[in-house]
């Protein structure tokens, strides 16, 4: 029995790194006696990742970064999940907001860096409202497609046992619509690492996108290479997070799934 | 106690509006159980929603206990045929029975006795914990049936609560909602399209016409009250019983408010068949 999963533990754990293994032994052979400037032996690029990221560009440049993600991200969602309320349960607000959102949605966020640093500055705050104006799309447009699909019987019977306004809205509308509020988060995240790397591209004193920059164009090949290498690592590493998350708050949700593909 | 006057419900679309329920008028009185009954797609679930105060009606009323219905009235509870949509999936059993009793204000210890008896008596005492999708469809449907009780209604509506369940399952809930309806002294209205079931569990059964649906039969059981279901079902009167509500309903197939009004009372004639029996 232990046994047993044991072995199916190696076997996901072996399915889960294979490729990756794969891919990393590829590059590290097909680069390796490379003399090529632009494209350095893998070993260089690790060897320089360990002198770049370790220490003090931990403190001064991931952080900040992670910041920025962060503040963003989660202004993102709690934006996006607010007014995606609001646009999903009424009719009214609908109608009106929804030309406007889909304009707005058009709009690629890069494009709006240059736009937001007239009114906010190179700050901060300009990084944040770049990761915000590309982060709430998908999440509100998810949460609104949750909202509007509760379920009438289920409304109904809340509506039957007096269970209105705030009470419907925690136990009913925002739970019920959490599956999709998840996808939007999960979709939003991603959009969110691009972003926090182009708005430091932009104008920045600090931060990954700014010192990937900065690399690039002292020439320095092997560190510009790491520091690509430490951004996929970061988006691996934030996924894996969310699935962790994800995993103990849809419980019941995945549970559901399980048995509706039973019956 | 639970009283509807000449309800009338006519769905309004865009081209073309659609008449659910013509003109229906009848009694519960307290404590009653009562069956409603009638051919598919008879406007059976617009006439409970309408009772629940969760549709409002085109004319007439509902009224309990003289106030009339225009929202969900706080002494009712329903029990819908759907119970793995009326469930919240993402609450396990004990959080579903005591989320409605919440409102009430009820003080912790008290809320906690009625929701542990109630899963008491529904057969769910070793499943509070448990997830709804967890549970075979006649369990989710005893915990919606749960909650309800939980709630202490005054009047209990039920949808066709048991159409989706096997039939030894519904059998057993049949004698749950006999059993809750003597022991907690509720009235209950109860909507199906089973025949027997129909006949089975009432102290009167209504039958409704097609739509436009209109009342064709306030039908008396005078079943024994003390019912089972192997003697209650194999006892004559029960197939008279059973006779008679199927020949209405297969009346009632071609018959509804547009044509004239049903055939003069037959209660002459059940009353024949009894004394031969």
């Amino acid at each position: 029995m232990i046994r047993t999963t044991v072995l199916t533990m190696a076997r996901r754990v072996s399915l889960v790194l294979g490729l990756p293994a794969v891919l990393f032994a590829v590059w590290w052979f097909a680069t390796a006696g490379s003399t090529d400037f632009y494209v350095p032996p893998l070993s260089t690029i690790l060897q320089k990742f360990g002198e770049v990221w370790t220490g003090e560009r931990l403190l001064s440049d991931v952080l900040p970064s992670l910041l920025r993600l962060t503040a963003g991200y989660l202004l993102a969602v709690v934006i996006g999940v607010g007014l995606g309320l609001v646009v999903g349960m009424s009719r009214v607000a609908r109608d009106v907001l929804e030309p406007v959102l889909e304009l707005f949605r058009a709009i690629p966020p890069p494009v709006l860096v240059p736009v937001i640093m007239l009114f906010a500055g190179i700050g901060d705050t300009m990084k944040v409202l770049v990761i915000v104006s590309g982060c709430m799309w998908p999440v509100l447009l998810n949460t609104v497609e949750g909202v509007r699909a509760v379920d009438e019987v289920l409304s109904d019977t809340c509506r039957s046992y007096g269970i209105t306004g705030t009470s419907r809205l925690r136990h009913l509308v925002l739970r019920s619509a959490s599956p999709q509020i998840v996808t939007g988060m999960r979709q939003a995240l991603s959009i969110g690492i691009i972003l926090m790397v182009i708005s430091e591209m932009f104008a920045a004193s600090n931060g990954l996108g700014f010192t990937i920059v900065q690399f690039q164009r002292s020439f320095a090949i092997p560190e510009m290479w790491s520091g690509v290498l430490l951004l996929g690592l970061l988006g691996f590493l934030l996924s894996l997070l969310f699935r962790f998350a994800e995993n103990r708050v849809m419980a019941w949700y995945q549970g559901l799934r399980r048995a509706q593909r039973n019956t | 106690m639970l009283d509807v006057r000449n309800l009338q419900k006519i769905y309004a679309g865009r081209n073309r509006s659609v008449e659910a329920l013509r003109n229906l008028s009848f009694h519960i009185g307290a404590g009653e159980l009562v069956c409603l009954v009638g051919p598919s797609g008879c406007g059976k679930t617009t006439l409970l929603k309408c009772m629940a105060g969760l549709l409002a009606p085109t004319s007439g009323e509902v009224r309990l206990d003289g106030r009339p219905v225009d929202g969900p009235p706080p002494g009712m509870a329903v029990v819908f045929q759907e119970y793995g949509r009326s469930l919240f999936a993402w609450m396990n059993v004990r959080d579903n029975v005591a989320l409605p009793l919440r409102r009430k204000k009820l003080g912790k210890a008290r809320e906690r006795e009625l929701v542990d008896h109630a899963l008491e008596v529904v057969g769910l005492a070793d499943a509070h914990q448990a997830y709804p999708w967890q549970l075979s469809g006649g369990m989710q449907q005893r915990v919606a049936i749960a909650r309800a009780v939980a709630f202490e209604p005054k009047v209990l509506l039920m949808d066709e609560p048991f159409a989706a369940v096997d039939a030894q399952t519904r059998a057993e809930l049949e004698d749950l909602i006999r059993r809750l309806w003597h022991e907690l002294g509720v009235t209950v209205l109860f909507v199906t399209h089973d025949i027997d079931e129909a006949v089975y569990l009432g102290q009167r059964t209504i039958i409704l016409s097609a739509s436009p649906t209109v009342v064709l039969e306030d039908l008396t059981i005078d079943l024994p009250d003390e019912r089972d279901q192997l003697h209650t079902r194999s006892s004559t009167r029960f197939a008279e019983l059973r006779a008679h509500v199927y020949e209405q309903i297969q009346r009632a197939k071609h018959h509804n408010g547009d044509t004239d009004p049903p055939m003069a009372d037959r209660s002459d004639e059940l009353a024949l068949q009894k004394s031969e029996s």
